[in-house]
């Protein structure tokens, strides 16, 4: 543990410094990879959506010694048509699972597993789902993902500055787009317990971006007075230094999450907790990414587009220049503001090396 | 702090708040939710006042059910509001016929009738009036096949369509029908309401009124079928496509009411009252879903989350003494205090406007434990970056809060925006976690700004810490700090 708060001290002062704006192209590309399997995960497979979006019915039945092959035969009883899905979940449950039904054909399937398994209707889990339930909650999610959007653009947008929130934005969009594609990708359950999950993400992603950008924005405050770095060099030098921040509170905040994935999906088997948990633990992982790899080279590239931002960087390109001989061999580009940004901060000498 | 924390304690005291109240996936029932639309036919928009009224019939319906703590309440806003009707212990499938009813009331006019038993397709008679009736010959095969013994055939389906000519049965399974179009629709009703046959004592009816369309409709309706013959003159009064009562029509009725008799007992003579005033509304409504949790789920699930929690937190604790070590027993003692501040404040929000913990809720409560561990985590990183800038420890504590609060206040605002939109646009679940990540997000601003900060200012000012003792978390070996100050090779 000293050995990582060591390194967080290496970091802040830049001794220990990761280039991650200077070779952010290796970061969007590993991104864009990621969102082209999302995508074509996607379109080919789609997500595994729940009854709660296609409509249905599910029932469960508790009973030590509960057979699958028990539950199949009581269903046949009732010649429910369509799909009939019987799975055993934990040890002692099993689940039927059917298209949408009717009241009474519900009952039926209810009086056929009570009979069968000689319990009470009362004690069988039931959820009904109407068929126009998961677009009307789909639609919700919806609202709520772009109202959330908006209002958070809006907020960050004051609390800092437009391009900030601008940058912190498409993170988000990035997490919950690459979340949904694992999601794709991998097959799980997309439940209403998944959708909050999904809506959590935008919270938590932002959490991360917002700790990174503080640092930047006092970073950057006096940067084109003292004119010793690029807006890039010094968003870096902040990312380097919240890097134990992040990744402290990106473990702190997975450990409840990992604990209610491992109790949800280890003691009841399945259910609201685990496919809430999953959908958080994996938007929280990307969540960390994007924070990092993502919104701050966005950030960088956007204000390194700024025309005082691009004189900044030729006054620090010159004083460098003037101070070093090594980078004299970068002089040719230098006339080029991404290029000067691509270079990374004048802590990296690996980077240099590389040159 | 300590002052809040005991008025809140007091209030528990004073308002008897001693047990959570835990939502029906906790302790097992039945929830069905409801969402309106317009109904078919109907032009306008489904307004607050339509949906409450619905609600008050729903929750009189619902309390004839006499359990306790039964809830009926409209959710969300606008276009978004739903009819969530939550009913504990397992009454499940009372509760969900009772609220699944659409009360699709109908007149139709009678064109056969028979015995409830199935006949063969070929039987002359029935072939005959089939004929005669000039219906389709599917309708007479539908009619034919139709066994109105089975109780399966006779729970309503409420799926007719009103223009078209229907195969029904009797609702105690005494005859069966072919009816043709509705003409009268229960929309056209005003007002319904239970009586007793005054002249006899007994004999519970329902005494309909119309509307003027509703006068006039059952009027031409009453007029045309006194001149025909049986059965052709009695007209059937259809409750969600199964025949209430087909009375044969001796005269012409143009007053504008009727009377629905079918040897009703007083409560069932209510409730179809009930039915028709609900009828009566220009709302149809869907039953998007139905859970029924069965009391030992309710409690497996109970025990899971309140696991998952204890160990979530048992977790992030360890870490944070691991690697904040003095430190660290701040965040434990500030998440002991959120964590009693959230219990109080759901015990006393019970209390007051009817919160719930839902499983959902509790999940919520459990992610906000990282969200507040969260805060301490960025006020104490900026304290031991302000420490490697070659400030003292006090100093560092106050200019790495001044630093630090901005940047808790605009992350834990985030997280306030999320909560407070899911609450407001969802249903159900997602409400109940926005509720309490929204709740214990306030809470840790709360802690962070009335506890957590003054109690480093005072540590900061005991030796222990000041002095950089190896195991307080803000030593130099730990935050690796160097013997040359910092800022010397920041110039370099």
């Amino acid at each position: 543990m000293s050995k990582l708060s060591g390194l967080g001290g290496r970091l802040y002062r830049g001794d220990t410094s990761i280039d991650f704006i200077g070779k952010r192209r290796r970061w969007y590309a590993f991104s864009g990879l990621l969102i082209i399997a999302s995508a074509v995960a996607l379109s080919l497979q789609g997500l595994h959506l729940g009854i709660e979006f296609k409509g249905g019915s599910s029932y469960t039945v508790t009973k030590t010694g509960i057979s699958i092959e028990d539950a199949r035969s009581a269903v046949a009883t009732t010649s429910i048509p369509g799909e009939v899905i019987v799975q055993k979940v934990g040890t002692n449950k099993v689940r039927v699972q059917t298209g949408s039904l009717s009241v009474l054909q519900s009952n039926a399937i209810q009086d056929a597993l009570a009979k069968k398994f000689g319990v009470t209707t009362d004690v069988i889990d039931t959820q009904i789902v109407g068929p126009s339930w998961g677009k009307e909650i789909t639609r919700k999610a919806l609202y709520g993902l772009f109202a959330f959007l908006i209002v958070v653009l809006l907020y960050l947008a004051m609390a800092f500055e437009p391009k900030m929130a601008a940058a912190a934005i498409l993170a988000v969009i990035h997490d919950v787009f690459i979340t949904v594609g694992i999601y794709a990708l991998v097959g799980f359950d997309v439940t209403p317990a998944t959708v909050i999950g999904f809506l959590t993400i935008l919270g938590y992603s932002l959490y991360d971006t917002v700790v990174v950008f503080d640092k930047v924005r006092e970073n950057t405050r006096t940067i084109t007075s003292t004119s010793k770095m690029t807006y890039s060099q010094a968003a870096n030098l902040a990312v380097n230094q919240t890097l134990v921040r992040s990744f402290n509170t990106s473990l702190i905040a997975l450990m409840p999450v990992g604990s209610i994935l491992f109790v949800g999906a280890g003691l009841l088997g399945a259910g609201t907790l685990k496919d809430l948990s999953l959908a958080l633990f994996i938007g929280l992982a990307t969540g960390t990414y994007s924070s990092i790899f993502i919104a701050t080279p966005i950030l960088a590239v956007l204000r390194e587009r700024e025309p005082a931002m691009k004189a900044l960087a030729k006054r620090v390109n010159a004083r460098s220049v003037g101070a070093s001989v090594s980078s004299g061999v970068t002089t040719d580009t230098q006339t080029q503001v991404v290029d000067a940004g691509k270079r990374g901060p004048r802590n990296q000498p690996k980077r240099k090396r590389r040159r | 702090m300590a002052v809040v924390l005991l008025a809140l304690l007091a209030a528990v005291f004073i308002q008897g708040a001693t047990a959570v109240r835990l939502g029906l996936d906790l302790r097992g029932g039945t929830s069905v939710t409801l969402q309106p639309r317009i109904a078919q036919g109907e032009a306008g928009k489904v307004t607050n006042a339509a949906i409450d009224q619905a609600v008050s019939i729903i929750r009189q319906r619902v309390n004839s059910l006499g359990v306790a703590e039964s809830e009926v309440t409209a959710q969300g806003s606008g276009v978004n509001r739903q009819i969530v009707i939550s009913v504990p212990g397992d009454t499940g499938r009372r509760v969900v016929d009772l609220v699944g009813q659409t009360a699709e009331l109908r007149f139709r006019q009678v064109l056969l009738s028979g015995a409830p038993t199935p006949v063969s397709a070929t039987d002359t008679a029935t072939a005959a009036a089939i004929t005669a009736s000039g219906l389709s010959p599917a309708v007479g095969k539908k009619f034919a096949s139709l066994d109105c013994t089975q109780a399966v055939n006779r729970q309503g389906t409420g799926s007719d369509v009103a223009t078209q000519p229907i195969v029904a049965c009797d609702r105690s399974g005494n005859s069966k029908y072919i009816l043709a179009g509705a003409e009268v629709l229960g929309r056209q009703v005003s007002k319904a309401s239970a009586a007793i046959n005054q002249s006899t004592g007994s004999g519970w009816y329902v005494l309909l009124n119309f509307n003027n369309d509703g006068t006039k409709a059952f009027a031409d309706l009453t007029t045309r079928v006194t001149k025909l013959t049986p059965p052709l003159n009695e007209v059937a009064i259809v409750l969600d496509g199964l025949v209430v009562s087909a009375p044969r029509i001796n005269e012409a009725i143009t007053a504008g009411n009727a009377q629905i008799t079918g040897s009703f007992s007083q409560v069932e003579a209510e409730d179809l009252a009930n039915v028709l005033k609900y009828g009566a509304l220009p709302l149809a409504f869907d039953r998007g879903e139905v859970q029924q949790i069965s009391p030992t789920l309710g409690a497996d699930q109970l025990r899971a989350g309140l696991l998952a929690g204890f160990l979530g937190l048992g977790l992030v604790l360890l870490y944070s003494l691991l690697y904040y070590r003095g430190l660290g027993l701040v965040s434990v003692g500030s998440l002991i205090v959120a964590g009693s501040l959230t219990y109080l404040l759901i015990l006393l929000l019970g209390k007051w406007i009817g919160f719930t913990l839902t499983l959902a809720g509790i999940a919520g409560a459990i992610v906000a434990i990282g969200i507040t561990a969260d805060s301490f985590i960025v006020y104490f990183e900026r304290v031991r970056d302000e420490v490697r800038e070659g400030r003292s420890l006090r100093s560092a504590v106050e200019t790495g809060w001044v630093r630090a609060r901005r940047t808790i206040i605009v992350a834990d605002f985030v997280s306030i925006i999320a909560s407070a939109l899911l609450y407001l646009l969802a249903v159900g679940g997602v409400r109940g976690f926005a509720f309490t990540l929204g709740l214990t997000t306030l809470i840790d601003l709360f802690v962070v700004f009335v506890f957590t900060k003054p109690i480093v200012t005072v540590l900061a000012k005991l030796n222990f810490y000041s002095s950089g003792h190896p195991l307080s978390g803000v030593s130099a070996k730990s935050l690796g700090v160097l013997t040359t100050p910092p800022t010397a090779e920041k110039g370099a």
